[in-house]
């Protein structure tokens, strides 16, 4: 494998960690103040992704400084070409990340309210616009021979975009809301299992409406052949069992089986495009590709050394703290927030 | 309107704000961590106590600074793609790692901090806050490594026309890193503790938990001073490297059009007429110029004029000259208040180890109108550092105009300029008031007797009152 491809498999990692991993902070953020009827309750969902959010954040941060390093024209072709949709979605990722600080300083109604609702609209545009991308990556844009991109912001607004943001901001509900039965007890949990319950059709649809329309509008799902559509399929049978298990109170499993969603829909993106990183419409001869957007051989030899000697540090330390605060938050703790 | 101009001030913008935040942090969580370490050390629950008050400072502070700092590493791809083509190879390592290895260790381990007080031993507690102030100085470190090369281009090569890495030492063994790390970091301890020692002073003065916070300016202040103190000589050291590297920003510094005699004497203050490139007046000090730039009392330092031309030999018509009246100001600012800094912070050092801190009310209240100090030397500092580098984004290869996104519209720009001037603002507001509402409560000390007995650490420790 050359390095450049392997770097492709490295980012492609970093983005599923933030989808995984940020998903289901979004999802929490997204439903907060709407769950908790009281301050308390809502303080007790906001804490169920209070030590982690930060850190799930830096897998977007960690992500894009892999674009800068390992392929600069990538980096500099997407962040330059979705420019509007990531001016969105850098105000939103503010307004929620000062939220879950901001909240609980000041003992007004009014003031929590603000940042409630912050927190809620902040974590829902992310989601959505990060499903009008990918959706966009999968039908490719146009791409000029310079790598830039063309012709303004209102293209990225095409239908299967729009469904490609739906899909992705009720699948991080659900994957959220999957996270608090696994954070909370009694009647918040139920609340959130029962809200789970209720959104999972929409997104069961949402989902299978996306690869069959994805199936026939973009070629990555099949990119490297028929066989690989088993992996959008999987994702949304993973997605079906959820929901199952859900009913079912197993909570553990259906948080899983969210997480493999979450997994192998991101990955079946990557795949499909590979070894494309950036498709364009206007010519397949100006496409970005693992090949002619890389750095040079020896920076990536050099981040290879420094990711493979982190990387593990990383993952060892996050573990560790997902299993410091792996007790369920209850309804009369004490909170931060 | 010109999009080199609006991304630009975006740019310098957004970079000045979030840097109000970056240095707060980084000195913020080395005192509390040192803070924590009495606590465990001498066990003396007031230390615990401190270390709380400032944590919810710290978090307001951290949380900005995070939301503001994703913006930093993905404008250079939004408002400079053909800079991001460029530098990538070079450039882009050094925010990866910084994300790798700084930021998921601060964030994590903040997380681990925050939430962990009853979950986790009071040694692997403290830990977790030392490792968080570790991660906030990884990445000072290499942000910085970025940073210097746009001044001072070093391991690469040209290869179809970008710049490829060859030579990973290089970057890391860059003379203008070195020469501006030790100064960003004693600066940033400057700034994180006059922060702590302004509000301890205000709290004094108001006899407010007067033990803690006299504690808690003694702490502060002693690594203010020694700070501040040591930054006369990297600052002295980094200009002198300067000199050498990069003549042209030095002699903007000091105004000087025409070659200096030998000694050269140093302008204090200067009227200068940017148009007819001269000074209409100046008052001078002789030799000092000579001793800032070889650490002696002789030598003829390079003017203005004459490193337009040899820059306009070597790399072809155009202005090579930077904004002098802004450089030449900036750095009688910087300098000036950097100066006062170490006064105040050796004074303070020598005050909070008599009794009656309390009764210096005078000095007491500078500490506290003086909190505004480190924020415009900082921002000063950076003023002379990024626009003395003008025109060029990376020196001597790449200039700013060249730099920008091709494919996005001055419209769009400025839509992006002006959304985030107004949440940055909204943000700024946010956090003072926020600031004042903590510092402005005074915890009855009853009230603290009974979250005591609620410290699950007190079995470990016991209330024995420290030194």
């Amino acid at each position: 494998m050359a390095l450049s491809e392997f770097w492709f498999l490295l980012i492609m990692i970093l983005f599923i960690g933030f989808f995984v991993l940020e998903g289901f902070d979004f999802g929490v953020g997204i439903v907060a103040r709407f769950l908790g009827k009281t301050q308390q309750e809502k303080g007790v969902y906001m804490s169920t992704v209070g030590p982690f959010w930060d850190a799930n954040e830096v897998w977007l941060i960690t992500a894009g400084g892999a674009m800068f390093a390992a392929f600069p024209h990538w980096y500099a072709t997407m962040f330059s070409g979705f420019y509007i949709p990531l001016v969105f979605m850098l105000l939103a990722l503010i307004l929620r990340g000062v939220a879950f600080e901001f909240r609980g300083q000041v003992d007004s109604n009014r003031w929590r309210s603000v940042w409630e609702w912050s927190l809620s609209i902040g974590s829902f545009l992310p989601p959505l616009l990060w499903g009008v991308v990918l959706a966009n990556f999968m039908i490719g844009m146009p791409i000029d021979e310079d790598m830039d991109m063309v012709g303004g912001f209102i293209q990225f607004l095409n239908p299967f975009a729009l469904l490609g943001g739906v899909m992705f901001l009720c699948l991080t509900i659900t994957h959220g809301l999957q996270f608090i039965t696994i954070r909370t007890t009694g009647e918040l949990q139920e609340r959130a299992r029962k809200a789970g319950s209720r959104i999972a059709p929409i997104t069961i649809v949402l989902f299978l409406a996306f690869i069959v329309v994805g199936y026939f509008v973009s070629d990555v799902f099949t990119y490297h052949g028929q066989t690989f559509m088993v992996l959008p399929m999987l994702a949304w049978v993973a997605l079906l069992f959820a929901n199952l298990y859900n009913h079912q109170k197993l909570d553990r499993n259906a948080f899983v089986l969210t997480t493999i969603t979450m997994i192998l829909i991101t990955g079946s993106i990557f795949v499909g495009m590979f070894p494309r990183v950036m498709i364009s419409s206007i010519s397949e001869a100006y496409s970005l590709t693992v090949y002619n957007a890389s750095s040079g051989a020896y920076t990536l030899k050099v981040m290879s050394l420094f990711s493979l000697t982190l990387l593990p540090f990383v993952l060892a330390y996050q573990t560790w703290s997902y299993y410091i605060f792996r007790k369920r938050i209850k309804h009369d703790d004490e909170l931060e927030y | 309107m010109d999009p080199v101009l609006i991304a630009r001030l975006q740019f310098a913008a957004t970079t000045i704000f979030h840097y109000f935040y970056v240095p707060v942090s980084i000195g913020m969580a080395f005192t509390i961590a040192i803070m924590q370490t009495m606590y465990v050390i001498k066990k003396n629950d007031i230390y615990k106590k401190m270390v709380k008050f400032f944590a919810v400072l710290l978090l307001i502070n951290f949380a900005v600074g995070v939301v503001t700092g994703i913006f930093q590493e993905f404008q250079f791809g939004m408002n400079w793609s053909d800079y991001s083509r460029y530098v990538g190879d070079v450039f882009g390592p050094s925010l990866a790692i910084e994300g790798l290895l700084a930021f998921f260790l601060e964030s994590t381990f903040l997380g681990i901090w925050v939430f962990g007080w009853n979950r986790l031993g009071k040694k692997t507690h403290l830990a977790s806050i030392w490792l968080v102030s570790l991660g906030s100085v990884f990445s000072a470190f290499w942000i910085l490594t970025a940073n210097s090369f746009m001044h001072n281009p070093v391991g690469f090569e040209l290869e179809g026309g970008r710049a490829q890495m060859n030579d990973f030492l290089a970057i890391l063994g860059n003379p203008h890193f070195w020469a501006q790390f030790p100064h960003v970091l004693l600066t940033s301890l400057t700034t994180g503790t006059f922060i702590i020692a302004g509000i301890s002073a205000w709290k004094i003065l108001r006899k407010h938990q007067l033990e803690m916070f006299k504690k808690a300016f003694k702490i502060s202040i002693t690594i203010l001073a020694a700070a501040s103190f040591v930054t006369l000589f990297t600052g002295h050291w980094q200009a002198q490297h300067l000199v050498e590297e990069q003549p042209m920003k030095m002699a903007a510094v000091e105004a000087l059009w025409e070659e200096s005699g030998d000694p050269a004497p140093f302008n204090v203050v200067a009227s200068i007429n940017e148009e007819e490139k001269e000074n209409n007046f100046e008052v001078q000090i002789p030799m000092v110029l000579s001793f800032l730039s070889y650490n002696q009392f002789e030598g003829s330092v390079t003017g203005l004029n004459d490193m337009q031309e040899f820059y306009e030999d070597k790399y072809g018509p155009g202005d090579y000259i930077p904004n002098v009246t802004v450089l030449f100001w900036s750095f009688r600012v910087m300098t000036g208040i950097g100066g006062l800094m170490v006064l105040l912070g050796l004074y303070g050092s020598y005050a909070s180890r008599k009794t009656a801190l309390q009764d210096r009310r005078l000095y007491l209240n500078l500490m506290v109108y003086g909190m505004i100090f480190p924020f415009v030397a900082n921002t000063a500092g950076w003023l002379i550092t990024e626009m003395g580098r003008q025109p060029w984004v990376v020196f001597g290869f790449m200039k700013t105009e060249d730099a920008i996104s091709p494919s996005v519209t001055a419209n769009e720009m400025l839509f992006s300029l002006l959304s985030f001037t107004a949440i940055y603002t909204i943000l700024g507001v946010l956090t003072v008031y926020l600031f004042q509402k903590h510092i402005k409560k005074n915890d009855d000390p009853e009230d603290t007797k009974e979250e005591m007995t609620e410290d699950p650490f007190d079995n470990e420790g016991g209330n024995e009152v420290g030194s």
